[in-house]
């Protein structure tokens, strides 16, 4: 399978404190990789560093084959911030925010590729509404067709289901999980890391070094998840996980 | 004096173009300064021009040819000095404003014989303003305008979130950049019209006033443009009618026209 991402031995501090440290990995075509990590672990500090909103201090990154200095493929990437930063005055209806993820077409031509998805999250008949008048549910769906509109090959979510109830919570992953069938990429930064060993394939554990990369269930038996999580988090979790997957 | 005769003195009919171009500038530039927090920026870099100014006077310069580049420098050193300093915006154009002020006194001082001069930047003339000026002002809204529909879909991105249009590849620093010039250049010509004290009023009343109604953002740039017009037209017919300052008139008529867009709220 194609290598959509190659993190070589990657630091990132801010001043004198280190957030993430010697950290490598790889990012193929089709993986659904589980970012987690306690807090401050540096999971959103990696994941930012791969969009290049930070400065590495040493290390490398490489996307589709080039290195992130130079790369200028932003159309393959799609990302969903876990802080969203606009302006709660902004007069955006929600048709014009999932169109900006398009820009490479005209507007009415990307309006067009957003209705199947405004209706498969329920957003069909919110098209014209303004977004700031949005539930927080509401808004992290549209939030999810402006990232699904790109028909990226790599999506990265970065806490991504905080504000959903658990009936969006189903539908938003049934989503991922067919655009993923499909053969995009996922890297989903979570705290729950109960929901990667449901959806996701493989775990990335970070705590400023990467801890554990592999496949859930290697981790779920693993002493590395008894010492951080304990042994009733542990047997909960991997019991759930199990019974999910025998 | 008749609104009918208003079209039969030159001066007045260069006044109302001259004041419907920065209308049409300051209105649609004032939604993105709005939205991103920078209100106030207007504000600082009316105070550097006023500064820009009296140095100009000082050394016998055409003191638009001085309030241009400084503008455009102080514009620069807000929005650097946010990224490297730890100091809040606000804090950065209140110094940036405060200084623009303090030189602009001093010099004026230090010169002693072109205080008049200097003041009536204070309060400005639309009446006073030149055909270079004029072309000037011509020049620069289709420019704006023309960059504005050309980028309208990345500066939306840019406006809404910019660090994820950052994370989409959108030009980022480009289009802040250019925002930054514009912005500025249109200060530097509005400060001679409606004055250091009223220029930021242009910016921000009609900016504000469209995003009380505005369902989209196409809309509200399009309603802060035609506020801004509005408010100058009938700033300068309340002016002429009766006999009062235009700057003044003109930002007052934008008040009342931003409480009764309060009515019409969405």
């Amino acid at each position: 399978m194609s290598i959509i991402a190659n993190i070589e031995n990657l630091s990132i501090a801010y001043g004198e404190q280190t957030a993430v440290q010697a950290v490598s990995f790889e990012i193929k075509a089709g993986d659904y990789i589980g970012l987690a990590g306690p807090n401050g672990a540096g999971k959103t500090s990696l994941v930012r560093a791969m969009l290049g909103l930070e400065p590495l201090s040493a290390g490398k990154i490489e996307l589709f084959g080039e290195d992130l200095s130079v790369f200028k493929q932003w159309d393959k990437i799609a990302y969903l911030p876990q802080k969203h930063h606009y302006n709660p005055l902004f007069p955006a209806s929600v048709i014009e925010v999932v169109t900006s993820g398009l820009l490479s077409l005209k507007a009415a031509e990307a309006a067009k590729l957003a209705q199947p998805l405004l209706a498969e999250l329920d957003l069909a008949d919110l098209s014209q509404q303004l977004f700031s008048r949005l539930s927080g549910g509401q808004q992290q769906r549209v939030l999810l067709a402006r990232a699904l509109i790109r028909q990226p090959q790599l999506l990265i979510l970065d806490e991504p289901t905080t504000a959903l109830d658990p009936q969006v919570r189903e539908k938003f992953f049934a989503l991922l999980a067919r655009a993923n069938q499909e053969g995009m990429a996922i890297v989903m930064v979570t705290h729950d890391t109960a929901d990667i060993g449901r959806y996701a394939r493989s775990l990335l554990y970070l705590d400023e070094r990467l801890i554990f990369a592999g496949p859930f269930a290697e981790f779920c038996h693993s002493e590395t998840m008894k010492n951080y999580f304990g042994d009733f988090a542990q047997h909960l979790i991997c019991h759930q996980h199990d019974h999910q997957h025998a | 004096m008749e609104i009918i005769n208003f079209f039969q003195y030159s001066f007045l009919v260069r006044a109302l173009i001259a004041g419907s171009l920065m209308a049409l500038l300051a209105g649609v530039l004032g939604v993105f300064l709005v939205l991103r927090k920078l209100s106030l920026i207007g504000d600082g870099l009316a105070h550097v021009s006023f500064g820009a100014v009296a140095l100009g006077l000082l050394f016998g310069i055409y003191p638009f040819y001085v309030s241009v580049p400084l503008t455009v420098v102080a514009a620069f050193f807000i929005f650097r000095l946010g990224d490297k300093a730890k100091v809040y915006g606000d804090a950065i154009i209140g110094i940036v404003s405060a200084v623009g002020v303090a030189g602009g006194v001093l010099i004026a001082s230090l010169a002693n014989g072109f205080n008049v001069d200097l003041f009536s930047y204070l309060f400005g003339s639309l009446l006073a303003v030149s055909a270079a000026e004029l072309y000037f002002l011509a020049f620069l809204t289709a420019v704006t305008l023309g960059f504005i529909v050309y980028y309208y879909r990345p500066l939306f991105a840019l406006a809404f979130d910019e660090v994820s249009a950052r994370a989409m590849g959108v030009r980022v620093k480009f289009l802040n950049n250019v925002l930054l010039v514009l912005s500025a250049l249109t200060v530097a010509a509005a400060v001679k019209a409606v004055g250091v004290m009223l220029v930021s009023a242009l910016l921000i009343l009609p900016a504000a006033s469209a995003l009380q109604v505005a369902k989209n953002f196409r809309q509200a740039l399009v309603t802060a443009a035609i506020v801004a017009v509005l408010s100058v037209w009938l700033g300068l017919v309340a002016a002429l009618s009766f006999n009062l300052p235009a700057g003044a008139s003109i930002v007052m008529t934008g008040f009342l026209l931003f409480l009764a867009s309060l009515v019409f709220k969405r």
